[in-house]
Order: C-alpha cells, then sequence, then structure tokens
C-alpha cells in the first residue's frame, strides 16, 4: 500500500463517519429530530468525521518524517562491524548506495552481496514500517470516531466544537507565512555560517576576486578557489543599473501618459497590454535576449569596430529593463493617481501647461511613490534569475565596460548548485552565503520601498 | 519659477492692460513664452506616447521573434523510404530486438547502389534519424504480417537535413561551412526531384519526452511534469491561501503577532524566487530527504512562493464583500464560522479563484527555483507519477535555450509559445471570472 492510498482511504473512511455521526445524532434525539439537538445534525456528522480524520492525519505525518531515519538507522545497525565503524561521510556514501538498490536505480561497479542483504533489509523494514503505520492510522481513526460517535448525546455542543477545530486550523495555516521566513532566514543562515567558518566574513565582502572552482581532492589540479564577492556584486549592480536606465523613463514617461493624457479608451487598451510585459515568463526574456539581442549587440557593434562579447552586460540589462518596465509604471500609475486633483487644479488655474503642471506639482508630489516603486522595481532586477543565467557570463570581471562579460549574484547561485554538490565545500556553501547577501539586500529594499509608499499615501488620504 | 512669477502679477496684468502705452506688460512676457511652451507640452506629450509606443513595440518585437524562430518547428522534414521487412534481419518471436537500424541501412543502400565505402555509407545513414529505427518498430509491432513484404514508409529526417530543407543552411556555402556535406545534398536532391522528401505535421513535437536528437525531442514529458507540479501547487495552495486569508480578514485580533504574519506575507510576495529554491534545496531535500528532481518538492517549492499571491487576492475579495451581508447573516443568529463559510466565502469565491489562476500562472512560468530543486536534470522518460524525476516546461525551454544544435533554436521557439498558449489561456479564464461575477456593491 502506498502512502497516498493510506491517504485516500482515510478520508474515504472520514466521509463515512460524516453520516455515522449524523444517523447517530438523528438516534440520540428521539422522535423530535433537529429540534431536540442542541447543533444541527450535519455538526455533529463533521465532528465525528473530523475526529476520525485528524489523528490518523497525524500520525501519519509525524511517521513520514521519522521513518526514512528510523529504517536507515535499523539497517545500519545490521550492517557488519566494518561498514559500520566507516567514518560519517563514507558511512553515508555507502547508504546512498543502498538506497538506490532498493529503488532499482542502476549501481555502478558489481553488486556486493552484503549491499544487497542491506538493500533487501531495508525493503523489508520499510514494508513492515508501511503495514505498521496503515494498521495504527486506521485502527486510531476508527477507534476515535467510535468513540466520539458514543458520546453525542442531544445537548452536546457540536457546533461550537467543529468551530473550534476549524479555527485552530486556520490559524496554522496563516502561521505557514511565517514558518517559510523562518525557514529561509534559518537554512541560508545555517549553510552561510558553515561558509564563513572557512572564508572569513571580510575576505567575501570585500575580496576582489571571485573563483569558485576549488578542487576536492587533493590532489586534483585545479585553483585553491578565492571567493572575494565585490565582482558578483558589481556586475550584479551593473546590469540593475542598466535595466533601471531602461526601465525608468519609459514606466514613468508611459505612466504620466496613460494617467494624465491619455483617453479612457487608449488607456483600457493600452494599460493591460503593458500588463502582459510582466506575465511573460522570465526564460522567454532569457531566450530573447541570448539569442536575439545579444547577438544583434555583437554585430552592431562589430560594424562600429567595436569588440563587444556575446554575453555582454548590456544585452541582459536592456531586455530586465523591458521586463521591469510595468513594475515601475503600474507602480506610478497609482501613486500619480492618488495625487488629488486639488492640486493640479490650482496649477492649472495659475495658467500652467498640462506638462508643467506635471513637471512641477503632480511628480514632485507622487515622487516618494514613485522612488519606493522604482526600488522595488530595482529589488526585482537584483532578484532576477533567468535572463542573467541565459544572457549574462560566468566569469566575474571588475569591470565598468557594460560591453563586457560581468557575472552577477543569481548566476552564480545557479551554476554552483545546479548539478552534483558536496555539502562540506566551500563552493555550494558560498552559494548560500550569496543567496543570504541576496535575501538581507531585496528585504531591506523592499522593506524601505513599502515604508516610503505607504508613508506617502496616508499623507493625502 | 515662472508660475509664482505669472501668479502674482496676473490680476495687475489684466486692470494694466488698459493702459495703452505701457512699455511691457506681463501678458506679453506670458504671451511670448506661449509658443515655446505649447511647444515643449507637446514635446512632453509626444515623449510620453513614444513610451508607450516602446513598451508596445517591445512587447511586439518580442512575440514576432518567437513565432518567427518557432513556426517552423510545427512541421517536419520526413523521408520516404521503401523498406523491406526483412526476415533474416528480423526475429519473430523477439521483435524488439530486430535490427531495425539495419533495415533503413539495407533500404537506403538500395536507393544508392553506387554508396561504397565506409565514410561515404555513414554520410548516406546520417540523412536518416535515428528515431526511424522505432517507427518501423511501431509499424511491426501493430501489424506483424508485415515480414517478408516492401513498404513505402515515411521516416524522419536528421536535424541537419530538417535545418537543410527550412533554409536555416546555407546551400551553396562552401562544403566545409556547413553541416552536410555535398554528397549528401546530392543525395537528398535525388529524394527531392522523386517528390519523396516532404515536411510534414511534428506529431513528435507534442507527444514525445525530450531527446538528445532535436528531431525526436518533444515537450509532452515537460507538460506532464508542469501539470503534476501544477496539481500539488494547486491541491496546497489554495486551501492554505484561503484560510489564511479568511483568518486574517474575518477572524484575527488586531495584534502584535498578526501583524508579524501580515509583514511576513507582503516581505515574501517579494522575495527572489530563486531563494525559494535555495528554502527547497536545504530544508525539503537536504533536512527532510526527499527525492531529487520530483513533482512534489516542485510543487511544495512552487506553494510557498504562490502563496503570498493567494493571500493577497484572496484578502482583497473578502474586504469587497460588504458588512451588511455579515450583519445580516449575524442578525439572523448566524455564528460568525456560518457567517463566513454560508455568505462571505461564497460571494468573494470568484476573486479567490481569479487570484489563485494568476497564482498559478506565475508558477507555471516559474524557472528559478526548480533549478536549485534539481528538476533540470535530462530526463526522456515521461513521468508517471508525482516522485518521478521530471521536468517542467520552462526549464524544457531553458535546456534546449543551451543546446549547441541549431535545430534546437525552433523548438525552444515552439515551447515558448505553447508556454505563452497556456499561460494566455490560463489568464483570460480569469479575466473572464473577474468580468462574469464582479460585482458592484
Amino acid at each position: 500500500m502506498t502512502p497516498i492510498t493510506l491517504l485516500i482511504i482515510v478520508l474515504i473512511l472520514s466521509s463515512l463517519f460524516y453520516f455515522v455521526g449524523r444517523k447517530r445524532a438523528f438516534t440520540v434525539a428521539g422522535g423530535k429530530g433537529a429540534r431536540g439537538l442542541h447543533s444541527l445534525p450535519t455538526y455533529y456528522g463533521a465532528l465525528t468525521a473530523l475526529w476520525c480524520a485528524i489523528p490518523a492525519l497525524l500520525v501519519f505525518c509525524l511517521w513520514q518524517m521519522f521513518e526514512t531515519a528510523i529504517v536507515t538507522n535499523l539497517v545500519i545497525g545490521d550492517l557488519p562491524d566494518q561498514i559500520r565503524m566507516l567514518p560519517p561521510e563514507r558511512l553515508g556514501l555507502v547508504i546512498n548506495d543502498i538506497k538506490n538498490l532498493v529503488s532499482g536505480n542502476i549501481v555502478s561497479g558489481e553488486i556486493d552481496p552484503v549491499m544487497q542483504m542491506a538493500a533487501d533489509r531495508y525493503r523489508n523494514v520499510q514494508a513492515i514500517s508501511m503495514a505498521a503505520l496503515t494498521v495504527i492510522a486506521l485502527a486510531l481513526a476508527v477507534l476515535v470516531a467510535l468513540f466520539v460517535r458514543q458520546k453525542i448525546n442531544p445537548g452536546m455542543r457540536a457546533r461550537n466544537h467543529v468551530e473550534t477545530v476549524v479555527k485552530i486550523i486556520l490559524i496554522l495555516c496563516s502561521t505557514i507565512a511565517v514558518f517559510t521566513t523562518v525557514g529561509i532566514v534559518l537554512s541560508v543562515l545555517y549553510e552561510s555560517i558553515r561558509f564563513f567558518k572557512i572564508i572569513p566574513l571580510t575576505d567575501f565582502l570585500f575580496g576582489l576576486e571571485w573563483s569558485p572552482q576549488m578542487a576536492i581532492r587533493a590532489d586534483q589540479v585545479g585553483s585553491s578557489g578565492a571567493f572575494g564577492a565585490i565582482p558578483v556584486f558589481l556586475g550584479t549592480a551593473m546590469i540593475s543599473v542598466i535595466a533601471l536606465t531602461v526601465a525608468v523613463p519609459i514606466g514613468l514617461m508611459s505612466a504620466i501618459y496613460l494617467s494624465e493624457y491619455a483617453g479612457k479608451k487608449f488607456r483600457d487598451a493600452a494599460k493591460p497590454l503593458m500588463e502582459i510585459l510582466a506575465g511573460i515568463p522570465t526564460v522567454v526574456y532569457g531566450f530573447f535576449a541570448a539569442l536575439t539581442v545579444a547577438p544583434f549587440i555583437r554585430n552592431s557593434g562589430g560594424m562600429l569596430g567595436m569588440d563587444i562579447s556575446s554575453e555582454s552586460a548590456l544585452a541582459a540589462g536592456l531586455v530586465m529593463g523591458i521586463m521591469i518596465i510595468p513594475f515601475v509604471s503600474s507602480l506610478s500609475d497609482d501613486v500619480i493617481n492618488a495625487v488629488p486633483q486639488a492640486l493640479r487644479d490650482g496649477a492649472y488655474g495659475l495658467g500652467a501647461t498640462r506638462s508643467e503642471t506635471i513637471r512641477h506639482v503632480v511628480i514632485p508630489a507622487a515622487l516618494p511613490g514613485i522612488v519606493g516603486g522604482i526600488l522595488l522595481a530595482a529589488s526585482r532586477a537584483i532578484g532576477e534569475t533567468m535572463i542573467v543565467v541565459m544572457a549574462a557570463g560566468l566569469s566575474a570581471n571588475l569591470t565598468a565596460n557594460p560591453l563586457e562579460t560581468v557575472t552577477t549574484v543569481t548566476v552564480q547561485i545557479v551554476t554552483l548548485l545546479v548539478g552534483d554538490q558536496e555539502f562540506d565545500s566551500p563552493k555550494t556553501l558560498a552559494a548560500f552565503a550569496l543567496g543570504l547577501v541576496l535575501f538581507v539586500i531585496t528585504l531591506c529594499l523592499n522593506v524601505i520601498a513599502l515604508h516610503v509608499v505607504r508613508k506617502y499615501r496616508e499623507q493625502y488620504e | 519659477m515662472w508660475c509664482e512669477n505669472t501668479g502674482n502679477n496676473m490680476s495687475s496684468a489684466v486692470s494694466e492692460a488698459s493702459k495703452p502705452e505701457q512699455p511691457l506688460r506681463t501678458l506679453d512676457i506670458v504671451n511670448a513664452g506661449l509658443a515655446k511652451r505649447y511647444r515643449a507640452e507637446r514635446r512632453f506629450r509626444r515623449l510620453g506616447l513614444a513610451a508607450i509606443i516602446a513598451s508596445l513595440a517591445f512587447l511586439s518585437m518580442l512575440f514576432t521573434d518567437i513565432f518567427w524562430k518557432g513556426h517552423t518547428a510545427f512541421r517536419q522534414t520526413f523521408i520516404q523510404m521503401n523498406i523491406v521487412f526483412d526476415p533474416e534481419l528480423i526475429d519473430k518471436e523477439n521483435l524488439a530486438a530486430a535490427d531495425y537500424n539495419g533495415l533503413i541501412r539495407n533500404a537506403l543502400e538500395r536507393e544508392f547502389p553506387e554508396v561504397s565505402g565506409r565514410g561515404d555509407r555513414r554520410e548516406l545513414n546520417q540523412i536518416v534519424s535515428p528515431g526511424a529505427a522505432f517507427i518501423l518498430q511501431e509499424q511491426l509491432r501493430d501489424n506483424p504480417d508485415l515480414i517478408g513484404q516492401t513498404l513505402p514508409l515515411w521516416v524522419p529526417a536528421n536535424d541537419d537535413v530538417d535545418m537543410l530543407m527550412k533554409g536555416h543552411i546555407d546551400r551553396y556555402a562552401p562544403e566545409d561551412e556547413r553541416r552536410l556535406s555535398d554528397k549528401q545534398l546530392a543525395w537528398l536532391n535525388r529524394f527531392e526531384e522523386q517528390n519523396r522528401i516532404q515536411k510534414k505535421f511534428n506529431k513528435t513535437f507534442f507527444t514525445a519526452g525530450d531527446s538528445r536528437e532535436p528531431e525526436l525531442a518533444g515537450i509532452w514529458g515537460a507538460t506532464v511534469g508542469s501539470l503534476y507540479t501544477l496539481f500539488v501547487t494547486l491541491l496546497l495552495s489554495f486551501p492554505i491561501g484561503v484560510a489564511t486569508a479568511v483568518y486574517l480578514e474575518e477572524f484575527a485580533p488586531k495584534n502584535r503577532w498578526t501583524d508579524i504574519i501580515e509583514v511576513n506575507i507582503n516581505n515574501l510576495a517579494a522575495v527572489p524566487s530563486i531563494v525559494f529554491g535555495l528554502l527547497g534545496l536545504a530544508v525539503f531535500l537536504n533536512f527532510f530527504g526527499m527525492p531529487r528532481s520530483a513533482p512534489t518538492v516542485g510543487g511544495l517549492v512552487l506553494t510557498l512562493m504562490t502563496l503570498p499571491t493567494i493571500i493577497i487576492a484572496g484578502r482583497a475579495a473578502l474586504k469587497s464583500v460588504p458588512p451588511s451581508i455579515r450583519e445580516a447573516a449575524l442578525s439572523i443568529g448566524a455564528s460568525k464560522m456560518q457567517m463566513v463559510t454560508h455568505h462571505v466565502l461564497p460571494l468573494a469565491m470568484p476573486g479567490m479563484l481569479t487570484g489563485t489562476i494568476i497564482g498559478m500562472a506565475q508558477a507555471l512560468g516559474e524557472t528559478a527555483p526548480l533549478l536549485m530543486i534539481g528538476m533540470v536534470a535530462f530526463i526522456v522518460d515521461i513521468p508517471g507519477s508525482f516522485t518521478d524525476p521530471s521536468t517542467v516546461l520552462p526549464v524544457q525551454i531553458y535546456l534546449w535555450a543551451d543546446s549547441p544544435e541549431r535545430a534546437f533554436v525552433e523548438r525552444t521557439s515552439a515551447a515558448i509559445m505553447v508556454l505563452l498558449v497556456f499561460l494566455i489561456a490560463m489568464n483570460a479564464v480569469a479575466v473572464y471570472l473577474r468580468k462574469k461575477f464582479e460585482r458592484r456593491w
């Protein structure tokens, strides 16, 4: 039996017990029907169903969480001594081999009889565990439900019970957001701290050389690895600045035109079209940047006699700029619309033309909101991954020339973590350190931006 | 500042207008500058229009570029071959082990008996795709009586031949600069003269998984992976998102804890998606030991990523339900929970569904976090369950965009077109729902 079938059986059982509970409620109410009960009969059914499902699901979740660890430990306990005494990382490899054997993957080399035995044992224990889980979960479901059914009497406050349970579920759901944040912070921080134990924090933040390729074994040819992240940060900054120089003027001017000049029809047509730009997957932009824009820039540079790298920062930045135009324009549109009409009327009354009103009255009044929008767009640009992975380069050059190849934080995270990983090598851990920096920077930008926007909105409300 | 000047002098300008010989009237100053100011006005206005046109031009450029590159991928070059199902090469008991490549080689040899020599033969065999063998195998499996017969069959050509037929390889380029040799061109010309090389609808593209050979690669594997992943995402994020929105909007007391939750949700909405990938890698894969590349894990990560979108949309939908509905329900004796589940939630549901669909569209187009949890592997098989290794459409696009073969460019664009069709369809449903059920209270 697979876990999913077990889940489905529990759910079916629980819906069966709904009817059992409801019927029981009618029975205990005697001839008076639903009027003889404290709550509506459906609540008695729901209560029984809930108490049937919840304990079983709890057991199921806990079991799933700890099953792998317990089964693995049992199997290790049965291994011959010489394997059990191996250092932890070698033991990990052995366990991996066993698991591969269990799931029927191809294992390189001859299959050791000891391993085969261990795999059989693993399969065995797993089957026993699954059977035990099935029995325990189902027994628990039926017993608790029967117990609740037995307790049903006309005075029982079933609705209140059900509502309390539902409310607890609602509260649990709403805390998931908090747990996600905590999870992000802890997971990134934990690996980063391991990284900073190997590479000092100051070397990482202020070092000028980035070449994360490290020799994994001592006898391997390879550089010793340098983890100075300044070139990576500068590359990110450069691409983001290029993107913003594209997006801010275009986005801002379109927002101004749409909110101040355009007629209703034009606005209704143009606005959703511009929003499409925000809905296109970033991988599409990446493809466009890498296969259309970059060659175009390279060729046109070649015609002018310039040597432009085919992975230039310019191409990635330009396309990223196109991507964030809608962020800038829709946020600025909001704040420009929030500027009270009275301010405009005042300026018109003094004889200002429309553009003068916009430049001297509306924009200054909306400036904090616009800056907030630009900060949000900047945080988008910094955290954007696929465009730069596909169109920007890998080599960390310390350069200010947008025609050369640069790399970004997100590109490095992807290249360091895609493929085989070794979780004690600084190379892998460096990705988490970069992730931490990325998280902190975008978080700061967002908090500042949201604060600015909110403060500004309150001014005119 | 000019506006202060005109403002102060406006009244005096009007009164002074009656005196004819005043040397310099403010109105004159204003009028003198007027032409320039109107020019500036027109310039500014045109600038605004130009900005909108520029962004729409980018949009149309993007779409045209993709369409231009991708529309050819829906047709694929096939070559008609007279295959003799030679009994000597086929074991009747074990059809899978027959030498299908041998059958094709023989057919080509009969076609061009003059070709001799190892190198030339290899070049000759190269014009047919290695996938042709599967077509023969299928034919034979469906109809074992074919053994001993001769059958004209359309088999897929190699990707280079396909590119040649679609005009991506220049026939007249020097031999060492193109991927097909002069001899191969001559053979292909012979097929062309007999009208035995044709472009047909590319069914493989919609039914196959990934492949190293462009002519055998399809998006079905990635589409199924996407569906599994989205299903998990929907299954988790919709109930959790709705529950959170309901709690925060209807039940939560105004205190520190709910403030923290709210700030958290707003911040999560702006966290770069790749950070969710890092979370998935560190927590789901390394800590809980879930399988790599599995749609379940992808769905979990995307759930966390789309939750803020769904929660924010859900809260907006709940907010738009007027308080009178709630008061009416409470006044006839409903409990708070009954008020929510019987009245508020059904009225807010269209708005919540719209938000969910938009969140799902986001999840469908997301790539970066899935790279972190290993959904970037080369997977040929169509995934059959939620824990099978699989990939998703955007990742497939990323993988193909990285492939050096020229033929993958059009396939990448075609895959992008398919992805965009899905996204447009989802957004259209969202817009339709909003239009149909939107209520002004």
